[in-house]
């Protein structure tokens, strides 16, 4: 166990390597994935010093499926959004700040939530508040901010503090 | 009439028939790039449209998700149906899904230091944004002429 988190300090950034490296070539066969399990043992190798308070593993089902839900919601909200954009006048527009409380206290699981809340239309993260409690949103046409807010955590923060914490 | 329809009947399948894995590739290729472009489009008329700056903000964002997305799914589904599959688009889309957020949150960040914007509400629990979380001897030294 020891000899293995000797070899492979962080288990996770090798396979993103892995995968990433595969996907640059374009192409899995022999001679790329062991190419690629190479660098995947140097460069966390190598990075490690410079990386004292490295994140921990993920859970990566979790993960799987949460990156499936945001890609379905984008796509979902790229269509409200644009129906917005083209059909309703600038006054009607109920923009409004929205405040998100956060019960997440890891920085990768608040930064991946600020990502993902900028990526679906329609709401874009603007700022933490100083201790890293709360999130502020724009909303581009809402009617409720709680109810926004409360969207927001049911559906992703709820989903990231399974996967993270 | 019913002989009509028949006949179309079968010429409908008879046009199916003659469709092959390439031709449904192309139309697909086709649908990808014209629902890319609907949404780029629609991105850049927001810009147009939208009032202020954080509404603004809203615009492109939008582009460069669905919109540039379906343009990478066309070209994906192209290469993969005209020889050499190619799978650098997933890489593209990764990259750009994890940085055109920065950007966004970098624009929102100079608007409210702009003070063009709607007044932030304060923060429930902290005392306030970070961005207005600057240092004593920071706010003490005099603005850059």
């Amino acid at each position: 166990m020891r000899i293995a988190a000797k070899i492979l300090p962080h288990p996770f950034m090798s396979l993103i390597l892995v995968m990433v490296w595969c996907l640059l070539t374009n192409a899995v066969n022999l001679g790329n994935l062991v190419l690629a399990v190479i660098l995947a043992i140097a460069i966390p190798l190598i990075t490690a010093a410079y990386w004292p308070n490295r994140p921990g593993t993920p859970r990566l089902g979790g993960l799987f499926t949460y990156v499936l839900i945001v890609i379905w919601d984008i796509a979902l909200a790229n269509i409200a959004v644009a129906w917005i954009v083209l059909t309703r006048p600038n006054r009607k527009m109920r923009s409004r700040w929205v405040v998100i409380p956060l019960d997440l206290r890891t920085p990768e699981a608040i930064a991946i939530l600020a990502g993902t809340i900028t990526l679906t239309p329609g709401t874009v993260s603007a700022d933490l508040s100083d201790e890293g409690s709360c999130l502020l949103v724009h909303a581009l046409d809402t009617a409720d901010a709680e109810d926004e807010a409360r969207g927001i955590k049911e559906r992703y923060e709820r989903r990231l503090k399974e996967i993270f914490e | 009439m019913i002989d009509d329809l028949i006949g179309q009947e079968e010429a409908f399948v008879a046009w199916l028939r003659s469709l092959d894995a390439v031709g449904i590739a192309d139309a697909a290729t086709v649908v990808m790039l014209c629902a890319g472009a609907f949404f780029a489009l629609v991105g850049s008329v927001g810009l147009l449209k939208l009032d202020t700056p954080m509404k603004r903000l809203h615009a492109p964002t939008k582009a460069s998700t669905l919109g540039v997305g379906s343009l990478l799914l066309a070209s994906m589904i192209h290469a993969y149906a005209h020889g050499e599959g190619s799978v650098h688009e997933v890489l593209i889309m990764a990259f750009l899904f994890v940085t055109a957020p920065i950007s966004a949150n970098f624009i929102s960040k100079v608007n409210l230091h702009r003070e063009d914007v709607d007044p932030t509400p304060p923060p429930p629990k902290d005392s306030t944004w970070a961005t207005f979380d600057t240092s004593p001897q920071d706010k003490a030294a005099p603005d850059r002429p």
